[in-house]
Parts: C-alpha cells; sequence; structure tokens
C-alpha cells in the first residue's frame, strides 16, 4: 500500500518535470538571448551607423537606429572602386583556392579511408606531420621566393589549399558511410579504383564534400597573414587585408579612399561602410549554410 | 638443408608474386595519393632545409652558400635578447589565460542550451551565437573599435550617457583595459562554435540515464552534476589538453588586427616577434631560431599531451 502511494507521487514529478515550464527555464532563455544578442547587436550598430548622416554620427546619436538615412558612404565605395575590385579578386581566389583544397583532399581521404591500404599509416603520416611541425615564417617565405610565388595569386591559392584536419574528418566521413563491402563488389565487377571513386564515393560524399568546401572558402576568405607576409602588389591583396589597411592601420590606404570621399563622407560614416561591405557576403550566406558546417564539426569532434 | 633453402625462395617467390598482384590491383589508390604527398612536399616539407639559417649567419644578399655557420650562437643570443624574453612570456601568459577564461565558457554553454526549452528559438540563437567564429579577425577588431574607441564608441557613449563616467574606458588603448578585453572577445567569438562540440557529447549521453536520475528524484542541477558532466568528461578532458598542447602557439591575424603603439607592451607576443625581427626587419637567423624553438617547444607539448590523455583512458588525439 505504502509502496504504491509513493509510485503515485513519483509519476507525477515526472509529470511535472517534462510538460511544465517553470521559472529556471526563463533564466536559462534569458541568458541564452543576452549572449546571442553581444552577437549581433555590435553589427547593427555598426550598420546603423553605415548609412546615417555624418552629423548624426559626429553628434554620436546613432546607436541601433540609423539617422538621417543616407547611402552616400556606399556611393563611395562603389565609386572609389578599390574595395569592389578586391571584393571580385577575392570572389576568384577563394573559388580557385577551394577547388585545389577539395581536389588534393579528396585525393588522399579516399585510398587512405581504405583501411587494407598497405603503407596507410605510413602514408597519413607523412600528410599529417606538418600539422604538427610547421618549418616557420622565414623558411617558407624564403621557399615561396624560390617557388616563384611571392607576389603572385597562387601563393594565396596553394600553399594552404591542403588542411590535414579537413582530410581527416573527410576520410572519418566515407569510412563511416561506405563500407569495404561495397569496394569488393564494385572490384568483383570489374571497377578501377578510380571509377569507384567518381561513381560511388563522391556521390555519396555529397554531404561532406560541401562542408569542407564551405570550411576551405571561409578559412581562405578570412585569412589575410599571409597576404601580409607574402604581397607587395596592392592590385593582389585580398580584401580582409585591404580592409585591415583601411580600417586598422591608418596607413596610406585609409587616406586614399577617404580622399575621394572626403567631400562626402566622414572616416566614421565610411569606415562603418567599408567594414559592412565586407561583412555583409558571410553575413548573408551564413545563416543558408550554417547547418553544413554544424555537421563538419560534429564529424571533427567525433574523430579530430 | 637443400630443401630448406628451396622452401624460403619458394616463399620468397610467392611473397612477390602475392606483392604483384596487390600492386597491380592497387596501382591507382597510390596514384592518387601521390598528388596530396607532393603537395605537402612541396610546400612544407621543402621548407625543412631553410630551418639551418637558423645555425647560420644568414644574409639574404648572400644566400646560403655565402652566409657562415655559427652553430647554436643565434640561440645563445635571442635567449639574452630582452624582446624574444618579452614576446615569450607574454605568449604564455596569454595563452594560459586564454585556456583559463575560455576553457570552461563553451561547456557552460552547451549545458544551457541543452536545457533551454524553446525549440524555435533554441534554434535561432545557436545560429546566431556561432557567426562570430566565421568572421575574420579583422572585421572582429573593426567592429570592437566602433563599440570601444574611448571618444566615439558606442559603450563609452553609452555609459556616458547614463552618467556612470565621465571620461571614456580606454578598452582597446591601455594595456591593461586591452588585456581583458582582447581575451574577452577572445572567448566570445569561440564560446558558440567550441560549444557544438559538447553538444554532439551530450546529445551521444543515454536517454535512460535521464530516466533513472529522474525516477530516483534527481532534480535539474542534480542531474547535470550526476549524469551530464560525468558522461562528457572524456571530451572535456580531450580538449583540455589539445589546448594545453597549443599554449606556445600564437595567431597572429587576432594579434595583428587588434595591436597598436599603446598596448605593444601586451601585443608583442612570438607570431609578432617573429614577423618583425623576420620580414620587417630582415634578421632572418633570429626570427629562424625563434621560430623553430616555438615550432620544437610546440611538437613537444603535443606529443606529451597526447600521451597524458592516452594515459587517462581517452582517446589519443594522434
Amino acid at each position: 500500500m505504502a509502496a504504491n502511494e509513493k509510485n503515485v507521487v513519483r509519476k507525477d514529478n515526472i509529470w511535472h518535470g517534462i510538460n511544465r515550464v517553470r521559472f529556471a527555464d526563463f533564466v536559462i532563455a534569458f541568458v541564452i538571448l543576452l549572449l546571442s544578442l553581444t552577437c549581433i547587436l555590435p553589427f547593427i550598430h555598426v550598420a546603423a551607423k553605415s548609412i546615417s548622416s555624418d552629423t548624426a554620427v559626429m553628434s554620436k546619436k546613432v546607436y541601433l537606429w540609423p539617422i538621417d538615412v543616407t547611402f552616400q558612404a556606399y556611393v563611395s565605395i562603389f565609386k572609389d572602386g578599390q574595395l569592389t575590385y578586391s571584393m571580385g579578386y577575392t570572389i576568384i581566389m577563394t573559388l580557385l583556392f577551394t577547388i585545389v583544397g577539395m581536389v588534393v583532399t579528396t585525393l588522399a581521404a579516399f585510398p587512405l579511408a581504405i583501411k587494407n591500404l598497405k603503407g596507410r599509416s605510413f602514408f597519413a603520416f607523412i600528410l599529417m606531420f606538418t600539422m604538427y611541425f610547421s618549418a616557420g615564417l622565414i623558411p617558407e617565405y624564403l621557399l615561396y621566393k624560390d617557388l616563384g610565388l611571392l607576389n603572385t595569386m597562387w601563393v594565396l591559392v596553394l600553399p594552404l589549399a591542403f588542411s590535414p584536419y579537413n582530410m581527416l574528418i573527410m576520410r572519418s566521413f566515407i569510412s563511416s558511410t561506405i563500407p569495404d563491402s561495397l569496394y569488393e563488389a564494385a572490384h568483383l565487377d570489374g571497377a578501377s579504383h578510380f571509377q569507384v571513386l567518381g561513381k560511388v564515393v563522391i556521390p555519396l560524399s555529397k554531404p561532406i564534400i560541401a562542408t569542407l568546401s564551405l570550411f576551405y572558402a571561409v578559412g581562405r576568405w578570412n585569412a589575410y597573414a599571409d597576404a601580409k607576409y607574402y604581397i607587395t602588389t596592392k592590385s593582389l591583396q585580398p580584401l580582409q587585408y585591404l580592409l585591415s589597411n583601411m580600417v586598422l592601420n591608418s596607413g596610406a590606404d585609409a587616406v586614399s579612399l577617404s580622399e575621394a570621399a572626403a567631400a562626402t563622407s566622414t572616416p566614421e560614416v565610411l569606415q562603418s561602410a567599408v567594414v559592412m561591405f565586407a561583412t555583409l557576403p558571410i553575413i548573408m550566406v551564413y545563416p543558408f549554410v550554417q547547418k553544413y558546417f554544424v555537421k563538419g564539426a560534429m564529424i571533427g569532434a567525433v574523430k579530430g | 638443408m637443400m630443401e630448406n633453402k628451396t622452401v624460403a625462395q619458394d616463399l620468397r617467390k610467392r611473397r612477390l608474386k602475392l606483392f604483384g598482384v596487390y600492386f597491380r590491383n592497387n596501382w591507382q589508390l597510390y596514384l592518387m595519393l601521390i598528388v596530396p604527398v607532393l603537395f605537402v612536399i612541396i610546400f612544407k616539407y621543402a621548407a625543412y632545409p631553410g630551418l639551418r639559417i637558423a645555425f647560420m649567419n644568414y644574409k639574404p644578399a648572400k644566400g646560403y652558400a655565402g652566409s657562415k655557420w655559427v652553430g647554436f650562437e643565434t640561440f645563445e643570443k635571442i635567449f639574452r635578447d630582452k624582446d624574444f624574453l618579452r614576446a615569450l612570456k607574454n605568449s604564455l601568459a596569454f595563452n594560459f589565460l586564454d585556456l583559463l577564461v575560455g576553457f570552461p565558457v563553451p561547456i557552460i554553454l552547451a549545458l544551457l542550451l541543452n536545457e533551454l526549452r524553446f525549440n524555435r528559438f533554441k534554434r535561432v540563437s545557436q545560429t546566431i551565437l556561432y557567426l562570430p567564429h566565421f568572421l575574420s579577425w579583422v572585421i572582429i577588431a573593426s567592429v570592437a573599435l566602433n563599440l570601444f574607441k574611448p571618444e566615439t564608441g558606442l559603450i563609452n557613449i553609452l555609459f556616458r550617457d547614463l552618467g556612470w563616467i565621465d571620461k571614456g574606458i580606454p578598452f582597446l588603448t591601455e594595456k591593461w583595459h586591452w588585456a581583458a578585453t582582447y581575451l574577452l572577445i577572445g572567448v566570445w567569438q569561440n564560446m558558440g562554435w567550441g560549444s557544438i562540440i559538447y553538444l554532439a557529447a551530450i546529445t551521444g549521453i543515454d536517454a535512460e540515464l535521464y530516466e533513472a536520475a529522474t525516477i530516483d528524484g534527481a532534480g535539474r542541477l542534480r542531474k547535470i552534476w550526476s549524469v551530464t558532466l560525468p558522461c562528457i568528461r572524456g571530451t572535456m578532458v580531450t580538449l583540455l589538453i589539445m589546448n594545453l598542447g597549443r599554449v606556445m602557439g600564437s595567431n597572429f591575424e587576432r594579434l595583428d588586427a587588434f595591436g597598436n603603439v599603446q598596448v605593444k607592451d601586451f601585443q608583442y607576443q612570438l607570431a609578432i616577434y617573429i614577423y618583425e625581427k623576420g620580414l620587417a626587419g630582415s634578421n632572418f637567423s633570429r626570427a629562424t631560431a625563434v621560430g623553430l624553438f616555438q615550432s620544437l617547444v610546440g611538437l613537444l607539448l603535443v606529443l606529451t599531451a597526447d600521451k597524458v590523455s592516452k594515459k587517462l583512458g581517452e582517446d589519443g588525439l594522434l
């Protein structure tokens, strides 16, 4: 009898535990809301500034909503042409980088995903060792100089195009989705390894190819240290590097654009517009491709 | 005796034949592997011989052949170099602080997200929280300037309007303020993305454990403490060790983007030292020696981390 009663009470508890939204839930939601706001309000502020009038920005009235809306700063950017050119160049460079990266990564990941490949761990070691021990800035600089890569677009496209980490992700995806028996069946049917790669592995690996392409593309799009090291020709500098010269270092570039736009915008407004110009492409594409990133991170987590 | 010899020969022949068959069946796989292997040889391994600069008095004009060997002299020099010691100290201090502040935050965030009830809100906020990971340090630093400049930064304007302060706080232009801002922005940038790994680990926990805990009368906090945390312990240990292994590294872009003259004291870390002495100052030998030191210690740390991780019964890193 007593035991029975206890059971009833416990069931009651389970019921409450599952369905009732409690005070704590709102506290948690509130904390998450605050954290999310820190990730989005700064950008809204910069966006608002970039389309506000100079006087409103100068008198420090612009918080999150634009005042006296004007697109003058963006007009200056397009008239000046420097940033639009750089964006086009960076898009092409990023595409090339991504293609090279994916080809090399796939050609490494597929053979290494086959468990009875002779010398598998030897090749894996050769490919991964560079991740843990790098020659460092100067030896690499001299190497790329000897290869004739300095001050060409290729120094941005080639050296970083193979990421051992991405290769690991792809390898574990292939070996977990495609059973070895499938290869055996394909070989019994007389298919070569190239045919298996082209007709079986790549079609089945589409999700991971999408994910890793995005990893490569975003990494390339954001990186600028190598441009700072290896490139002095201005027309070959990627967008992020140009941006760092314009906004962060008050170098020669900061002046050159504001001269063209001096009559129309203050540096404050113009700089906000420049930042938004470089940020918007990512923010616009990001919500649609976000799920691929998360998938990649999950696979990377399982076998990093 | 004779028989033994023929058996051995026979065996060797058969093995060779087997290998021939194996190779005839699989040469295409090796052909594929040549591409990535050549790639790393040309763009990575080919740079290793350049490390000898660290043991030479390298003059760019004279090249390798014309420069003199000096043994470990450069290394003796850098350990008497005040700039290097400062860069080393800063690198270690900031990396440890990064780890100390940055390690727990993604875990806490993952726990909060896991407890969050409102599904739609959860999905949207996750998307937003991952965003900073995908923006470059230039953009983050530019936006930070918009918020934190003493005169025109939004935060300072806000605080002044509210009457909390009279003078702008030099978040990014005074070294101690800079250190805090720099670290917190790093944590902020990584917290969302870092939480994914833990959320994945939490998703893998057997639901029966929670049911059992509920039946035993465990409340929410109790379940987090006694079920969730123990179940993601492996992930936590692995990540902690992995991060410890990286404590010699430095992120040039992050430092460069947040750098300015007023905060040079703290911003001067190994990546900056190598860049300024090497590429900007043309002191190739010294920069290479520091780079080699950094790589070697880094490799040693990673290997140790891997050993420790395996000893603790977790998956290794290598």
